[in-house]
Order: structure tokens, then C-alpha cells, then sequence
């Protein structure tokens, strides 16, 4: 079963590598680089993507005759996504695990940033046929 | 004796035919995927046959005979087909039926016609790309996806619609004529410049390389030098890519992170490829009348020949880059340009070439120009300007470890003691 592990995080809130010291955002990204080889060793990473900066998120409709209506730049505090991983595991309670390690992940001072990690079981194709 | 134990060179050989088959049967039936599938039954008959019998004399001639008859059983059973569908003979499409092939047909050429096909300007940079690695290079559609970190059925519907576009327009398969050749030559290797770069540098992802395409753009570009080795600016693309790939493994670190120029330990760097890029783009300037790729690899290799960073010829850079700016309208050449005039300079002069730059509307959304403004302020004694300017570059990147590399940059700054 496949599941998609979604950190959000609002922008100006913990998750702002930006302002961290060196030494802490190294490791961090450290942190990051090997958890993605760990799960993808394991076989169970279907996909990860980090998103670029909200900064230049915009909200899309369409208007009049399919054109697209474009709505931004969005207040500091707004909720974004920053990145998600995939992961094809044989349980939900592996998926959660999986969650709660990639919470974990260092921030400042090397302390447990402990984020909210959105775990969404994804949908999947037809059923088999009766036999 | 196993059917499929072609060792290593005939596998190699059938690789470097296949295009040369394929243009071949291009050149007498437009129709790409028919062309690509009776290529293929010939390159399988092969894996068969030569083991068994010896690799032939002509293996060309032979893989050409062998596709353009599967061709003809394919269009002959396609009239069957009508025939029965539609019961009335006369009103069947005329198909000429191929003559056998003559060895004095056989075109050297045919890979160039089918590169120039593939970088037809009227398809998409991207459908260019994905069509002549398909057909040129040889790759599966499972292999390009993979490259391009696409799912498989995506590009397998880019490359149809691309072989689809081909069928329909009316540019006829052959060489094209002197004036059209110089332009459309200029769309091939601007596809082959595309594929190496998104292996070098992969326009996403995390991985800063992705090896297999940028081999592959350098093999693609020996061919076409092979083929025209008296063109300046094939020598000079081909020169250019081998001097860039030179620094790769250099170019990043154990865990990925992007390492610049000035930091790279210039003793990984692949002291063969230097050699041949700068023997090749030496020859090329010696011609005269340099193109773009030629000074662009002629400053790639002013970087490669020295051996430590403060030995680097900037003066020269500099005049490069001032040729190369007289011919191109392109504000990366400006920025790069603004550096080496920094380097020669001082940083000041640097920052206020930079300043005319500020109301190009190709680069305000780009990162580039704030990170050489931030390297430049850093260079000046302007840290806290540098950080800024490093933050905001790493908010406009899409290039993980560039972002990673910039955001770095700003907190070993702001990290210092005032």
C-alpha cells in the first residue's frame, strides 16, 4: 500500500532553514539525504520531491473562457507544502514510523523539530477481478 | 552456443548502425514507427544470426537488406490488410515497392538526415530531445523516462506525438540545402547542448548528475563531429562539453552538496578529457571566425588549464567574454561577463556592470543574478548586503543543491563573529 508523507509548514514558522546557523542546517540536510537513500535501500521509496519557495506560489482558477486567474503572493503565515515522500510499505502503522523519524529531523541546536507530518493513504487502481 | 552472446563489440557495432540503419530506411518510408520496428526485427535477426554465422562483411549493408525487406513484407501485408477491408483494388493507395538497396545508396549521411529529422524546428526543444535519443542514441523509452524522472507512458505519448509530427510535416528526409543547413544544424546541436546539460546539472531532484544523459549527449556529439569534422562549433560544443564533464567528479561532494569552481580539488578532474576538449577547440579557433560554443569552450578550457584557482588566466576570461557578449544578446554571458570583470577589476567594477542588468526581464526571475550580486557584495566587504541577497537566491532556485550550497553560503556569513 502506498502513502504519501506530507510536511507542511507555515512559512515564518520552525522550518526556517534560512535563518539557522551553518553547522545546523548542514545538518539537517545531512539528516534528509540519508533518510532518502535508507528508505529507497529498503525499497520502499516510491517518490520524494522537495517544493520550491512558497514565495512564488500563486492559486489558479479559471476565469472567463478556461483563462487562468492567478491569485498571490499569500501571507507569511499561511500552511504550504514543502515537500512529500511516497512510500510503498506493507502496513499503515510502517508508514506512521516512517513519518514520525522523518518529524524528527534535526533543527536548530540539533534539537528534534518534531513537525506535523500529513500521512495520507493514496487510492489505488481498480480491484482484481473475481474469480 | 547461446542464441544472444554477442560480445561486447558487436554489441557496440549494432549500437553505433542502428541509427545509420534506421535513417536509411527513413530516407525511402516516412513513417517513423514502422521504420523504427523494422529496424529493430534486423538488430534482433542480428543478435541471432552473427553469433551463430560471424559478424558479415557489410554489417551495415546487411542490417540496411534485412530492414528494408521486413519493410516491404510489413507494407505488402498493410495492402493485404486494405485490400480485404475495404474489397475494391482500385482504389488502393499506389506503394511503391522498394528496389533492393545498391551499396553506392548507402549514405553516411543517414544519421546526420535522421539527427536533422529529430531537431526539426518544429517540434518542442523537449520532443526534440526524447525523439533523438530514441532514434539516434538508441535508448529504450523506459531508459529516457528514467532520465527524465517522468513516468514511462509519458514519454512514451511525447516521443508518438513527436514520430507523428514528423509524418505529417512536409519536410522532405534528406540533407537539407547549404542556406537551410547552417540553421538547422544550429537546432541540433542546440538539443545535443540540452541533454548534456540536463545531465549535468538536472533541471530537478536532488541528484546533481545524471550521468548516463551526459555521456550520451557526448557520444551523440562525436558522431555529428565525426561526420562534419571541418565545422568549427561541432568541434567547439563537442570541446565544450568534454572540458565541462572534466570537473564532475569534483563538482560535488559526499553528500551531494554543490562545491564552486574556486573550491573544486582540481586534481579529481579528468586530465584526458581536458587534453582532447582543449586539442579540439584549439584546432576549431585556429579556422577563425569562432562561433559561440567555440569561446564558450575556449573559456572552460582557460579554467581547466590551471592548476590552482589563482593561477586562472582572468584577463583572458575576460576577453572572451567580451567577444562572446558581441555575439550574443544572452544575459547569462552579461553575468558571467560582470564576474570576470570582477576578477580583473575588483569586485566594485563587477558590481556595477551588474547594475544595468537589474531591468532585464529574463533575469528577474532567475537566481542567478542575486547570487552573483551576493558573491560580489561578499568579495567587497559587504557581508550583510551578501546575506540577503545569498537568502533571496536560495528562495528563486528550483535546484535543491544549489539552494542547499546558497543557503550555506549566507549562514557561514551571518554565522561569523561581527
Amino acid at each position: 500500500m502506498k502513502y504519501i508523507l506530507m510536511m507542511n509548514t507555515p512559512r515564518g514558522g520552525d522550518y526556517q532553514m534560512m535563518k539557522w546557523p551553518k553547522r545546523d542546517i548542514e545538518a539537517h540536510i545531512g539528516f534528509m539525504i540519508q533518510f532518502n537513500k535508507k528508505l529507497s535501500s529498503a525499497g520502499e521509496l516510491a517518490g520524494a520531491e522537495g517544493l520550491a519557495s512558497p514565495s512564488q506560489a500563486k492559486l489558479v482558477r479559471a476565469g472567463e473562457h478556461g483563462k487562468p486567474i492567478t491569485d498571490g503572493v499569500f501571507p507569511e503565515s499561511k500552511e504550504f507544502l514543502a515537500g512529500y515522500w511516497i512510500v510503498d510499505v506493507d502496513s499503515p502503522a510502517r508508514a506512521y514510523q516512517i513519518a514520525a523519524e522523518a518529524s524528527a529531523a534535526p533543527g536548530v541546536g540539533g534539537e528534534p523539530l518534531n513537525m506535523a507530518i500529513e500521512v495520507r493513504e493514496i487510492m489505488s487502481g481498480p480491484p482484481k477481478d473475481v474469480e | 552456443m547461446t542464441a544472444l552472446s554477442l560480445d561486447r563489440r558487436a554489441e557496440q557495432l549494432l549500437r553505433d548502425l542502428a541509427p545509420q540503419v534506421l535513417g536509411a530506411v527513413m530516407r525511402r518510408f516516412r513513417d517513423f514507427t514502422a521504420s523504427e520496428d523494422a529496424v529493430q526485427e534486423a538488430l534482433i535477426a542480428a543478435a541471432e544470426q552473427w553469433p551463430r554465422d560471424g559478424v558479415p562483411d557489410n554489417p551495415r549493408g546487411w542490417l540496411i537488406q534485412v530492414a528494408l525487406r521486413r519493410m516491404t513484407d510489413h507494407i505488402r501485408s498493410e495492402i493485404a490488410r486494405r485490400s480485404r477491408e475495404a474489397a475494391v483494388a482500385a482504389d488502393m493507395p499506389v506503394v511503391v515497392a522498394p528496389a533492393l538497396y545498391s551499396e553506392a545508396e548507402i549514405d553516411a549521411d543517414d544519421t546526420l538526415v535522421l539527427l536533422f529529422m529529430c531537431c526539426h524546428p518544429g517540434l518542442s526543444p523537449s520532443s526534440a530531445v526524447a525523439l533523438t535519443l530514441r532514434a539516434v542514441g538508441g535508448l529504450t523509452t523506459a531508459e529516457i523516462a528514467r532520465a527524465f524522472l517522468v513516468p514511462e507512458s509519458t514519454m512514451a505519448q511525447r516521443i508518438s506525438r513527436a514520430k507523428e509530427s514528423i509524418k505529417r510535416s512536409p519536410v522532405p528526409f534528406q540533407m537539407p540545402d547549404s542556406d537551410a543547413r547552417a540553421q538547422r544544424l544550429g537546432a541540433v546541436l542546440h538539443v545535443l547542448y540540452l541533454i548534456f546539460n540536463e545531465g549535468y546539472t538536472t533541471s530537478s531532484g536532488t541528484e546533481l548528475h545524471r550521468t548516463d544523459l551526459s555521456n550520451e549527449a557526448i557520444r551523440l556529439t562525436r558522431t555529428v563531429h565525426k561526420l562534419l569534422p571541418a565545422d568549427g562549433e561541432v568541434a567547439g560544443l563537442l570541446a565544450l562539453m568534454l572540458l565541462t564533464d572534466a570537473r564532475r567528479a569534483a563538482r560535488t561532494g559526499a553528500g551531494g552538496e554543490l562545491i564552486p569552481l574556486d573550491e573544486q580539488d582540481r586534481s579529481l578532474w579528468d586530465g584526458r578529457a581536458i587534453t582532447e576538449g582543449v586539442a579540439l577547440v584549439s584546432a576549431a579557433l585556429s579556422r577563425g571566425s569562432p562561433g559561440e560554443y567555440q569561446l564558450q569552450a575556449a573559456i572552460a578550457a582557460v579554467h581547466d588549464e590551471a592548476v590552482r584557482v589563482e593561477t586562472t588566466d582572468w584577463p583572458q576570461i575576460l576577453a572572451l567574454y567580451d567577444l562572446l557578449q558581441q555575439m550574443s544578446g544572452n544575459p547569462m554571458i552579461a553575468l558571467n561577463r560582470a564576474v570576470a570583470t570582477a576578477m580583473v577589476h575588483g569586485p566594485r567594477a563587477g558590481l556595477e556592470l551588474l547594475t544595468a542588468l537589474d531591468d532585464d526581464d529574463r533575469l528577474r526571475r532567475n537566481h542567478r543574478l542575486d547570487a552573483v550580486r551576493a558573491h560580489l557584495l561578499e568579495r567587497a566587504g559587504d557581508p550583510d548586503a551578501a546575506v540577503v541577497l545569498y537568502r533571496q537566491a536560495a528562495e528563486k532556485t528550483t535546484s535543491v543543491p544549489e539552494r542547499n550550497y546558497l543557503l550555506l553560503r549566507a549562514a557561514r556569513l551571518s554565522d561569523a563573529p561581527p
